[in-house]
């Protein structure tokens, strides 16, 4: 019952040094570079999130010209969502999936290797993009035309590293998709797969459902920019609204696709440290499936302020107030978790209960967007900027944080410095809300994003904001500390460190081995 | 569902990945540059695209190979058919991205141009289709759906019937006919490419019918255009797997390479009916 590799035998051809990372068809290999590099583009993206809020620290232009600091926004928001996010929660799906239900490895192992090396090239061409004329990409990370139909070699640049990078998630989601339904282990059927793994199912679906019309929206923009079509074009037939449709049908499930893999990490970490089973599976499951299906109707409410019939208006607020629901229902069951349970606060605990506090802010500030009315008013301000930050920051970014810690024990083979962890919990919790939480009241008293000058009156704020921005920013490099440093050595970690712990890949030794799960275990 | 023997081939680690990654980052960079009229593009372009070529042989040469030597079993079979399934779906998608393109323009934004509100920018336009939009004043005719694009469609039609010929064939093991109705298959593809240039030139040299027509240039070449690329995609498929055949390669129970082939010629086909009522005929 061996599985059929064709290195058995003679490990001895196993390519080592720098070829063992660039040929590898590990599974382990591929998530740990996954992860390294989402890594680096976090560093990178925050730079340029920091030269944001250093510009803003005081009104008037300090150090970024108005041309540069909108290159700035565009390629934070660009290399935070496609460089960081998604590539840390692919990372996690090719180090977790396999291990989860019971795998030898991904189902595609040498796509999966391409899938990865796609991503360095699409951040090269992202951030080479700052150095050629005319400058990086500078109309938002949504590029709308016809701004984005202005602009140079950079805006092309951008386009083709999209295309890259849907490429590379399309690649990745039909390899999680195949794994989990086609390499589970005997008895695993599907509503006993962890939560994780369902999550990432659904995520996965959600992506090469609308990664290809996201390849579609920037073709049309290529070939409206140099072939002369006029998709976007008012006066050929077209509508730059078009292009909103078609990016927001993308745009709105890709949010989705930022945080059900989050909802699944912190499904698996709080039974877990509460010592007791999730609350509610069944219901976790459909909501997971209910809040995909709603993601695909609601795009429009990013385009309330850009004319719409009423009746769309009131179909699109609607549509987007009933994912509340299932969102609730997730997280009333995190909670009815830990209720009563015997919990205890390790790190990955502390980030997955920060993640349901923040989250739930950041949720229901999107209940107040998505109503017509509030949202004429606080469109393209801060107090978007806020909202999508208490979703993406606290809410992805916390559950990537508390997934690292939860099984860096069982990938490096140590136990992380606790002391060092449980201060970068607290450190982020703390500058986070100091950056973001009054970029609230900025918003509603109207300051707009993008823009970086501002009225005398938002100056108090928007310093308080900086200075939190910058330790949240510093911070990190705390994290990156603490996770060289278990790399390095530490505490041997036990194979199943959380007592509370139960999926699969716990019963595996501590580090897990190149290859794991050759004969399948049996799921009773 | 589940693993049922307990082998899965997991493939050695391979150089292709990497390789198909310097392809892209030549493609990526050579196609950015030579849309701003940088020559290295153009060179950048030729190097991406012959490595791409020179990846494709490789990578699809060992996957053939290994199946050849039998690596494959029931569950690996089982994970191409997920992946290719998965695959034609995003396909799908991408091209719902054009269709819903066509269907906004025509539904929503040229009524829009027309209605009252914009009577004082364009007084004149009326929101008759095809159209090339208000402010585009060249003329052009439009392309008619009973002449060449209905032979085209026949000859699409036909292929699907041909390669499911093809495949009862393999499946039943007689050779000379699986080779005969995939070479039939190969010729109606590419003679479906034949006509479809042949009616590009006819366009634009007969009809003034150009991409820069507005939203029915935009829409009809963009739409018919990927499709071409796709048939042309389906029509090396298939020549590969003609190859693949005369080779010897596949078994009566077991070929998902045939197989992956004819479901994706499938999909060109059912795309192009798509177009033909859409594009052509409406």
């Amino acid at each position: 019952m061996a599985v059929v590799q064709d290195v058995h035998g003679h490990h001895d051809h196993h390519p080592s040094g720098i070829m063992r990372w660039v040929m590898t068809t590990n599974h382990k290999d591929i998530g740990t570079m996954y992860l390294w590099f989402s890594f680096a583009m976090f560093m990178v993206g925050g730079f340029l999130a920091m030269g944001i809020r250093a510009e803003l620290f005081m009104p008037g232009i300090q150090i970024l010209e108005p041309q540069l600091f909108n290159s700035f926004t565009t390629l934070h928001g660009l290399i935070m969502v496609f460089g960081a996010i998604m590539p840390a929660f692919v990372g996690l799906a090719n180090w977790q999936v396999p291990l989860m239900v019971g795998a030898p490895d991904m189902a595609f192992a040498r796509m999966n290797n391409w899938s990865f090396w796609l991503l360095p090239v699409a951040g090269l061409l992202l951030i080479s993009s700052f150095f050629v004329p005319g400058g990086a990409a500078a109309g938002g990370w949504t590029f709308y035309p016809p701004l984005s139909a202005q602009g140079g070699l950079g805006v092309d640049m951008m386009i083709f590293a999209i295309h890259i990078l849907g490429a590379s998630s399309i690649m990745g989601s039909i390899n999680i998709i195949t794994t989990i339904l086609n390499m589970r282990a005997p008895g695993m059927t599907l509503m006993k797969m962890p939560l994780f793994v369902w999550t990432w199912l659904i995520t996965a679906y959600l992506l090469v459902l609308v990664m290809p019309v996201l390849a579609g929206c920037v073709t049309m923009l290529l070939t409206d920019r140099h072939f002369g079509t006029t998709f976007f074009n008012a006066a050929g037939g077209g509508d730059p609204v078009l292009f909103q449709h078609i990016f927001w049908f993308f745009g709105h499930p890709e949010v989705y696709i930022m945080i059900l893999p989050a909802f699944g990490i912190v499904s698996e970490i709080i039974p877990t440290f509460s010592r007791k089973p999730l609350f509610g599976y069944s219901s976790m499951v459909y909501a997971t499936a209910s809040i995909a299906i709603l993601s695909c109707v609601v795009w429009a409410h990013h385009m309330f302020t850009v004319g719409m019939p009423a009746v769309g208006q009131l179909f699109f607020m609607y549509a987007t107030m009933l994912i509340a629901v299932p969102t609730g229902v997730k997280v009333f069951n995190w909670t009815a978790t830990m209720w009563r349970g015997s919990m205890t606060f390790e790190t990955p605990m502390l980030f997955s209960i920060g993640f349901v506090f923040l989250f739930v802010i950041g949720g229901f500030s999107g209940v107040v967007c998505a109503i017509v009315p509030i949202d004429i008013q606080v469109q393209d301000t801060y107090y978007v900027i806020a909202h999508f930050h208490y979703v993406l920051v606290s809410g992805a970014l916390f559950s990537i944080f508390g997934a690292v810690y939860y099984w860096l024990p069982k990938w490096t083979g140590h136990m992380y410095d606790t002391k060092l962890a449980n201060l970068h919990f607290w450190l982020s919790m703390i500058f986070f809300n100091v950056a973001f939480f009054v970029q609230h009241f900025l918003g509603l008293a109207g300051m707009p994003r993008r823009i970086p000058d501002y009225s005398l009156q938002f100056a108090d704020f928007n310093m308080i904001s900086s200075i939190g921005a910058f330790g949240f920013g510093l911070t990190q490099l705390l994290f990156l500390y603490v996770v060289i440093k278990c790399i390095r050595g530490g505490e041997k970690a036990a194979d199943k460190p959380w007592e509370g712990a139960t999926t699969l890949e716990w019963t595996l030794p501590s580090p897990a081995p190149y290859h794991s799960f050759e004969t399948p275990p049996v799921i009773k | 569902m589940s693993q049922g023997t307990g082998h899965y081939y997991v493939p050695a680690p391979s150089k292709w990945p990497i390789v198909g990654s310097s392809a892209i980052f030549f493609l990526g960079f050579g196609a950015a540059m030579t849309m701003n009229k940088i020559p290295a593009g153009y060179y950048m372009l030729g190097i991406g695209f012959a490595i791409l070529i020179y990846m494709l042989f490789g990578w699809f040469g060992d996957v053939a190979r290994e199946s050849e030597e039998g690596k494959y079993g029931m569950q690996e079979d089982k994970s191409f058919r997920w992946g290719m399934s998965w695959f034609i779906f995003s396909e799908v998608m991408f091209f719902c991205a054009f269709f819903g393109a066509l269907f906004y323009m025509r539904v929503l934004s040229i009524p829009w141009l027309a209605d009252v509100n914009h009577d004082l920018l364009w007084p004149n336009f009326t929101a008759d289709w095809p159209t090339a939009g208000p402010g585009i004043a060249e003329k052009f005719t439009p392309m008619g759906a009973w002449g060449l694009p209905a032979f085209n469609t026949f000859l699409l039609l036909t292929s699907g019937v041909t390669v499911t010929l093809a495949h009862w064939a393999l499946k039943q093991n007689r050779r000379p006919a699986l080779k005969m109705w995939l070479l039939a298959t190969v010729v109606l593809g590419a003679t479906f490419l034949a006509c479809q240039i042949y009616e590009y030139g006819h366009a634009y040299a007969d009809l003034n019918l150009k991409l820069t027509s507005g939203a029915y240039g935009s829409t009809f070449f963009m739409l018919t255009g990927f499709h071409g690329f796709h048939v042309t995609l389906g029509t090396i498929m298939l020549t590969v797997i003609y190859f693949r055949c005369a080779a010897g390669h596949f078994k009566p129970e077991h070929h998902f390479g045939f197989e992956g082939v004819a479901w994706y010629w499938h999909f060109v086909d059912v795309v192009w009916l798509g177009l033909f009522i859409f594009v052509y005929l409406l």
